[in-house]
């Protein structure tokens, strides 16, 4: 078996409220939440890109820094393998467990460069030292969790003991469209290894065909999509497919889960899933994060995921599937071990980033997204 | 070492000079200067000159051999000099050093930029190259920035005001009114600075000298052919230069130059006094903060007493100290590769008299200039 | 900034590797001379970023490259919070203070480490990565 032995996650500071946009265009703030059921989205500030995202991210995953402490759930093996872990530093950079971390894969659809990986910005930043691959993933909204696989197979396959993978976004879209409600900022990274994990990995899998309903062309900046076009053949085609395989192959059912996350570019499309796959709202809880911090593109379903893991109860069960255009699901099922309650006290909650917030006006949103500039 | 004085004065209006070129401002102000001087090109030994950065402003280096080949000399040595807005100053005392060492007889130093010809977000950028590029200006601190930290932890400190800190900029621009060379010649008040435009908080605008252009330049003789050709020899009674951290983060007291402690510690050594016998001073106020910290660092005032001694009026002609009786950077304006020589330009008029409405009465006169937020500091001490 | 320039401040831009001396002495960033005795060298030292706002300012008017439009584009939306950062091991360094009301900051703000753009050499070059800070 293998799975996460730790996560970190971020959300940017600002805000824009959903009215706030409609009034620019002369919409209807009431009716676009009730249609896209989202109240704000997450911004990035000016010098924030998928990057510093993923940075973030990693950090905090390995801020984690679990004693030896024989009060802890099992003392033999709740702390981590690298003997070199020490309780006695205060530092959170570099993390010894960085030095182990032979895989780096981050996800995104805004990844800097065309040419030229984040991930070595993030190996760089948080101390992996050299003896580490990477490559950047691209798969729309899913690319994130397409790396977990990826780092999964490395660390199950013993090519790496530790692999870092995750998603991060600072989704583009252009003023008018009403992608603009909703593109928003945000990710979360996972240290997957084989023992020790926090959360077992039991099964995952995916569901893919070749459906462009939402696609960027090189050199553009904004994404186009196809509308209507992006919900029965797409969203809620893969995501079901995929979550039903995954249910058949563990031999579960919905029941079987105490939290389920479905990819998020609204508040709506999950719901709707979720109730076509006989979910509830309670096992949806944890993981619905869109209404408030919108659609993190590549961190959206995995962010769910971390808020899951930041409050979930060893034993419990928890399935993740993604989505992303073009197109495709991942679904994960994973069981929460006891070594979660002493990690959980140390990791920084997804939650203190939520609950901290400052609100934008639009031109001061244009500001942050580089739509205007100053001289 | 030989006595040393200036025989001769010259400087070009300060401020906007659309028409004007950096080379046609240096020659003028050297020309004035020799012609003040009474004595001819043949004369001259050696050139100095001080800019900042007339490759950044002007696009263009190698200003020594073009001082010396577009003033008419004839293939004498020149000595382009920099240190920041301290480029003047330092050019003055390298000039000096020159004299006085027996090296040449008769020296012409001058101070020049146009700084105009760029707009005022690139003019922030360039003299921000002052600062450390790599742990201050490329992070994102401008040089009104990095006053601006000084400001606010005086006031945090000491309790200055920034109504204190306005008072400087009133006071310099009331003497500069006087001054016909000056870029500003107009009274202002205390709450036209207070609400003017804020560049980097607590510092507004009219907290901040101007982008200018200007040259000026000074003859400096030894104390045998100034005796022959003067009637008014202008003696230079001390010389300090001494450095600090280049970035202001690295000192010890944010609130201290520890460059013009020294250089004034050497200054006075040399000139056998003592703050109490300095009649009136120019100092390098780029920003109104920076006079502050000079009357401290100079030891004119107790630390943290500065905002005081200028509310009081201490600081202004008539008062117990004049300073910047020319205006000052502030008024007067700071082409800043020129400022330390203007600065000892009106202390040589101070001395002969020769200032107009600005008279001091001082037979002893300092200066003090700056370059970038205290890296390197000249003081010199001038006296009849 | 050249791109060799940039690439060689990395570990003092991303992870704040400053050095240390034999003496015991800290700098930030790394120095080839101790600041207190002198010896040479020192070894890479890594600082853990957190720290106290000691002053700050509030910049209202930016800079932009002489040598034409946006060379060098600044990541930073006006106006920002610089200020001087005591880090807990004892150097200053200079650093934008994000993520904060410029009204709100005060001296005394305790600050953590962050990692932000930096600049962009234009749309065409590279980007360059490093530290900032934001309130605890």
């Amino acid at each position: 078996m293998a799975g996460i032995i730790s996560w970190g996650s971020y959300v940017p500071r600002y805000r824009i409220k959903v009215e706030e946009i409609a009034s620019v265009w002369g919409m209807d703030p009431e009716k676009v939440k009730a249609g896209l059921r989202i109240q704000e989205k997450a911004v990035p500030d000016i010098d924030e890109d998928a990057a510093t995202i993923a940075v973030e991210c990693a950090r905090n995953a390995l801020a984690v820094d679990v004693p030896s402490d024989p009060a802890s759930a099992d003392s033999s093996s709740s702390s981590f393998p690298s003997s070199s872990v020490s309780s006695s530093s205060s530092s959170s950079l570099p993390s010894p467990l960085a030095e182990h971390i032979h895989a780096i894969y981050i996800g995104s659809e805004s990844h800097p460069y065309a040419v030229k990986p984040t991930g070595t910005i993030v190996g760089e930043a948080i101390g992996v030292g050299n003896d580490y691959t990477t490559a950047d993933f691209e798969f729309a909204c899913k690319a994130g969790t397409a790396a977990m696989q990826a780092a999964l197979a490395m660390v199950r396959s013993g090519m790496a003991t530790f692999a870092l993978a995750g998603g991060a976004d600072t989704a583009q879209a252009a003023p008018g469209d009403p992608l603009e409600y909703t593109a928003a900022a945000g990710g979360a990274v996972f240290i997957i290894g084989k023992d020790h994990a926090v959360a077992e990995i039991n099964h995952t899998l995916s569901f893919t065909s070749d459906t462009p309903d939402f696609w960027r062309r090189a050199h553009e900046r904004y994404p186009s999509h196809g509308g209507p076009f992006t919900g029965e053949p797409a969203y809620f085609r893969h995501v079901i497919a995929s979550t039903k395989k995954l249910m058949h192959v563990a031999g579960t059912t919905p029941s079987d889960y105490d939290h389920v996350v479905l990819h998020q570019p609204n508040g709506k499309f999950p719901a709707r899933a979720a109730a076509r796959l006989g979910f509830t709202r309670e096992q949806m809880a944890l993981g619905m994060l869109v209404p408030l911090i919108g659609n993190t593109y590549s961190g959206a379903a995995i962010l769910g995921l971390a808020n899951v893991l930041d409050n979930a109860r060893p034993g419990q069960r928890v399935l993740l599937t993604s989505y992303g255009s073009g197109a495709g699901s991942d679904s994960f099922d994973i069981t929460i071990t006891d070594r979660i309650v002493p990690v959980q006290k140390q990791i920084r909650p997804l939650q203190s980033y939520i609950g901290r917030k400052t609100y934008l006006d639009y031109p001061a949103y244009l500001q942050k997204v580089r739509a205007i500039q100053h001289t | 070492m030989r006595k040393v004085a200036i025989i001769g004065v010259g400087m070009t209006p300060f401020g906007q000079l659309w028409d004007r070129s950096l080379i046609s401002l240096a020659v003028e102000a050297g020309a004035k200067a020799i012609h003040d001087a009474g004595i001819t090109h043949k004369d001259v030994g050696v050139l100095y000159g001080g800019t900042m950065s007339s490759g950044l402003f002007s696009g263009q280096e190698h200003l020594a051999s073009m001082f010396a080949d577009h003033s008419g000399f004839d293939h004498i040595p020149s000595v382009r000099v920099e240190a920041a807005c301290a480029s003047g100053g330092l050019a003055l005392r390298q000039a000096y050093i020159d004299v006085a060492s027996g090296a040449h007889d008769i020296a012409v130093v001058g101070g020049v930029e146009k700084m105009t010809d760029l707009g005022i977000y690139p003019v922030t950028k360039v003299l921000s190259t002052a600062a450390d590029a790599e742990r201050e200006s490329s992070l994102g601190v401008t040089f009104p920035g990095i006053y601006a930290m000084m400001a606010r932890l005086h006031m945090h400190k000491y309790h200055t005001t920034e109504e204190q800190l306005a008072m400087v900029a009133v006071k310099n621009h009331a003497h500069a009114i006087h001054n016909p060379h000056a870029q500003f010649r107009r009274a202002i008040t205390v709450d036209q600075v207070m609400g003017s435009v804020k560049i980097a908080d607590p510092l507004k605008l009219l907290d901040a000298s101007p982008v200018s252009d200007g040259g000026a330049a000074l003859v400096l003789a030894d104390e045998k052919t100034a005796r022959s050709q003067s009637d008014t020899p202008v003696w230079i009674a001390g010389s300090g230069h001494a450095t600090d951290t280049i970035a202001l983060h690295d000192r010890e007291d944010m609130l201290s130059m520890r460059s013009t402690v020294y250089a004034a510690r050497d200054a006075f050594r040399q000139a056998g006094l003592s703050p109490k016998d300095i009649g009136m001073a120019e100092l390098h106020d780029c920003f109104t903060i920076a006079e502050l910290l000079a009357l401290e660092d100079l030891g004119f005032v107790d630390r943290g007493a500065s905002g005081s001694f200028i509310e009081q009026g201490q600081a202004h002609i008539g008062g117990s100290l004049p300073i910047n009786p020319s205006g000052g950077l502030k008024a007067k304006g700071h082409p800043v590769g020129a400022s330390g020589i203007a600065q000892a330009i009106e202390s040589v008029l101070q001395l002969r008299g020769d200032a107009g409405l600005r008279n001091t009465g001082a037979e002893i006169a300092l200066t003090q200039n700056v370059g970038g937020s205290g890296g390197t500091a000249v003081v010199h001490i001038f006296r009849r | 900034m050249a791109v060799p320039k940039f690439w060689r401040q990395i570990p003092a831009l991303y992870n704040l590797e400053g050095s240390v001396c034999g003496c015991g002495a800290l700098a930030f960033p790394p120095r080839e001379v101790c600041p207190k005795c002198h010896a040479v060298g020192l070894k890479p030292h890594r600082f853990r970023g957190k720290g106290t706002v000691e002053t700050f300012t509030i910049i209202r008017t930016p800079t932009t490259d002489p040598e034409g439009e946006n060379i060098e584009v600044p990541a930073r939306s006006i106006p920002y919070v610089m200020g001087i950062i005591r880090l807990e091991e004892g150097p200053r360094l200079t650093a934008q203070i994000v993520d904060a009301r410029p009204e709100d900051v005060r001296i005394g703000d305790r600050v953590e480490l962050v990692f932000r753009k930096l600049l962009e050499k234009g749309p065409k070059g590279v980007i360059q990565y490093g530290y900032k800070f934001r309130p605890v």
